[in-house]
């Protein structure tokens, strides 16, 4: 990956962290989920505490220093191994990111169906450089990822937490320029397909119970 | 002859009707689970033993079995059920339908299996980026819990079960079931050596059993029409209904649930709209998610999509994940994408992955280009027999299959890149060298 290549020192770093009242309610109902001395099991959910927090206080969703040594402290555990689990797992950003995450999924299943014209749209329209950066003006990060797991609806563009399907140049430039102007189209199929159905609608369980 | 939609499981795979509780319980879900929990463990295995069912998750585990496996004293250890929701094989899809628009399917499953073996935890681990899914899992639990169905003398039937979602973060290996045990007990996701495996030493030292979210969600429906009923379809030892994830280039991509053995022509044609430009511009297909050797258009004529008809031709069912290329495809080119993401996913531990999905991967970007000579493709179908088998997990079997496909059904494309790169630049490369 081209990821631009950034050591932990060069990044300007909070000088503290501490959770706030929102995380610290997470975080008790997180623990909760596992035996008594086995805390250690939370670290994955509480990263995601700590990268929620800093989307909300500071508007961009990533993990700094101080964040991982805060949920070590929380859970008992040495920092390395906070922080070595911070850095196994792709989903946590180590350094800021603009306000909306593109993650252009690039692998076969998506790239058979153009995800490499949707990356283009997304370096255009996003007045992005490459994969990991972030536009000047701080609205979007650029990132390649690996299958997300939608492949009937690909190509797939994520954005933050939600998936966009059945991608392609011109669709991907609107859904840019809508977040450009702070509006939030609804996620799912772009070409209005229901969901994982064949487009013009499923062609099976058109006769089950129910509703 | 199709599957009609009485004998379909996922009867709201496409998410037509709602997810709630209320929804489910009139497509039939929660019905009679007490009745089912209360014919008792041996029962349960046995019934799900004689309906043939195989682990959906890729690797095809008699399901029964493995569940045997787990020990039948209860001692000071807990045992726990671990639930793979980790879908991360490029081509797979079918898990997501579940968790966001059958949920139930799999919050029940979970409670029979646990009685299964003996467990009164289960955790369920989705993958990092199924946030939306994951909310809507954890809703349907939430109204289980409010129903009686899950905690405290579930159901009614007098076991206790608990059953909570822990989210991953974007790692493939974690849907190795020991990388994955290794993640929820809040370390980086590397495989464990087996034996032992994790029946006897599980999560937190103790027995536990992973599997699929396809694998525990039909479990209910089994029990409740019949070992017979689901052992009816699909040829012997590849029983059952299993979803299949159609997509690439056929004109209609989509998810559906079919009988297992189902002829893949017979598939494609009637429920993605075919291939893009007809069936004679099909190229090849990596049938079972990207693990899967692919099979070329010969093959895929007549093939019949079970675990064994595909095995005959070097090939897997895998997750069901059905990668359509027709002639448009540069097929050297789709597996170098691939052999990207296994070098990416490595985890790092064992020497021949981490190295060698990386070597793959830089001879992979030069076959694309031509830049190589025809006898550089020996030496990397050797490397990649050399990676193969000699890991901790099967990440680097399944990173260098892929490329053994290619090499095995579509040597003479590779050979005219090469020769194609040679016309156009006379200077003869260094062997081997990256």
């Amino acid at each position: 990956m081209d990821a631009e290549l950034s050591t932990a020192t060069e990044i300007p770093q909070p000088n503290s962290f501490s959770f706030d009242e929102e995380s610290l309610k997470a975080i008790e109902a997180i623990v909760k989920r596992y035996p008594p001395g086995k805390q250690a099991s939370a670290v994955i959910p509480l990263l995601y505490v700590v990268q929620r927090q800093m989307k909300r206080s500071t508007g961009s969703g990533w993990v700094p220093n101080k964040g991982m040594d805060a949920v070590a402290e929380r859970l008992g555990m040495a920092p390395i191994r906070v922080y070595e689990v911070a850095t196994f797992y792709f989903m946590f950003n180590m350094k800021p990111i603009g306000k909306h995450h593109l993650q252009v999924c690039a692998t076969t299943p998506c790239w058979l169906r153009g995800s490499d014209e949707v990356s283009r749209a997304c370096r255009e329209a996003g007045k992005l450089g490459g994969w990991g950066q972030t536009s000047e003006d701080g609205m979007f990060t650029l990132s390649e990822v690996e299958c997300l797991g939608g492949c009937v609806n690909a190509p797939i563009l994520q954005v933050d937490d939600d998936y966009y399907e059945d991608m392609d140049y011109e669709s991907t430039v609107r859904l840019i320029e809508a977040l450009r102007r702070g509006e939030r189209p609804a996620p799912g199929s772009v070409i209005g397909r229901q969901t994982s159905a064949p487009e013009g609608g499923p062609q099976t369980l058109l006769d089950v119970p129910g509703e | 002859m199709a599957l009609s939609d009485k004998d379909r499981i996922f009867t709201n795979l496409y998410g037509l009707q709602d997810w709630q509780l209320p929804a489910a319980r009139k497509r039939g879900q929660w019905d009679g689970t007490k009745a089912l929990i209360e014919k008792g463990r041996d029962w349960i295995i046995e019934e799900v033993k004689n309906s043939g069912l195989r682990g959906r998750g890729g690797a095809g585990f008699p399901t029964g079995l493995k569940w045997s496996f787990m020990p039948k004293q209860a001692s000071e250890r807990p045992h726990y059920l671990i639930v793979n929701a980790d879908e991360s094989e490029p081509g797979t899809c079918k898990d997501r339908d579940i968790l966001r628009h059958d949920p139930h399917t799999l919050v029940e499953g979970c409670l029979i299996a646990g009685v299964a073996m003996g467990a009164h935890v289960g955790y369920i681990y989705v993958r990092g980026e199924y946030y939306n899914e994951h909310l809507v899992l954890q809703a349907a639990i939430d109204e289980a819990y409010a129903a009686g169905l899950l905690g405290p003398n579930a159901c009614g039937a007098g076991w206790d079960f608990d059953l909570y979602v822990h989210r991953g973060a974007g790692a493939y290996i974690c849907g190795e079931e020991t990388a994955l045990i290794e993640s929820l007990e809040g370390k980086k996701g590397m495989p464990r050596l087996k034996p032992p495996f994790p029946a006897a030493v599980g999560l937190y030292g103790c027995p536990s059993t992973v599997n699929n979210v396809e694998t525990i969600a039909v479990v209910p429906t089994i029990l409740r029409r019949g070992a017979s009923w689901f052992a009816g379809f699909g040829r012997p030892k590849n029983s059952g209904t299993k979803i299949f994830c159609i997509q690439g280039h056929v004109n209609k991509p989509c998810n559906v649930e079919e009988e297992m053995s189902i002829p893949l022509r017979e598939l494609i044609e009637r429920h993605a709209g075919g291939v893009r430009g007809g069936w004679d511009n099909l190229l090849a297909v990596i049938p079972g998610g990207s693990s899967t050797p692919m099979i070329p258009k010969a093959v895929c004529d007549d093939v019949l999509m079970d675990f064994d008809a595909l095995r005959e031709h070097k090939t897997g069912l895998g997750t069901a994940g059905v990668i359509v290329m027709d002639k448009s495809t540069d097929l050297i080119k789709a597996i170098a994408r691939l052999s990207t993401f296994y070098k990416h996913e490595s985890c790092g531990q064992c020497t021949p992955c981490r190295e060698g999905m990386g070597w793959v991967k830089r001879m992979m970007d030069r076959m694309v280009e031509g830049r190589a000579e025809v006898a550089e493709i020996d030496v990397l179908e050797q490397v990649t027999r050399q990676i193969e088998g000699h890991t901790i997990c099967a990440l680097a079997d399944g990173g260098v299959w892929p490329v053994q496909g290619l090499i095995r059904h579509f040597r003479p494309m590779m050979e005219e890149r090469i020769a194609a790169y040679k016309a156009g630049r006379a200077a003869p490369m260094a062997l081997a060298a990256e």
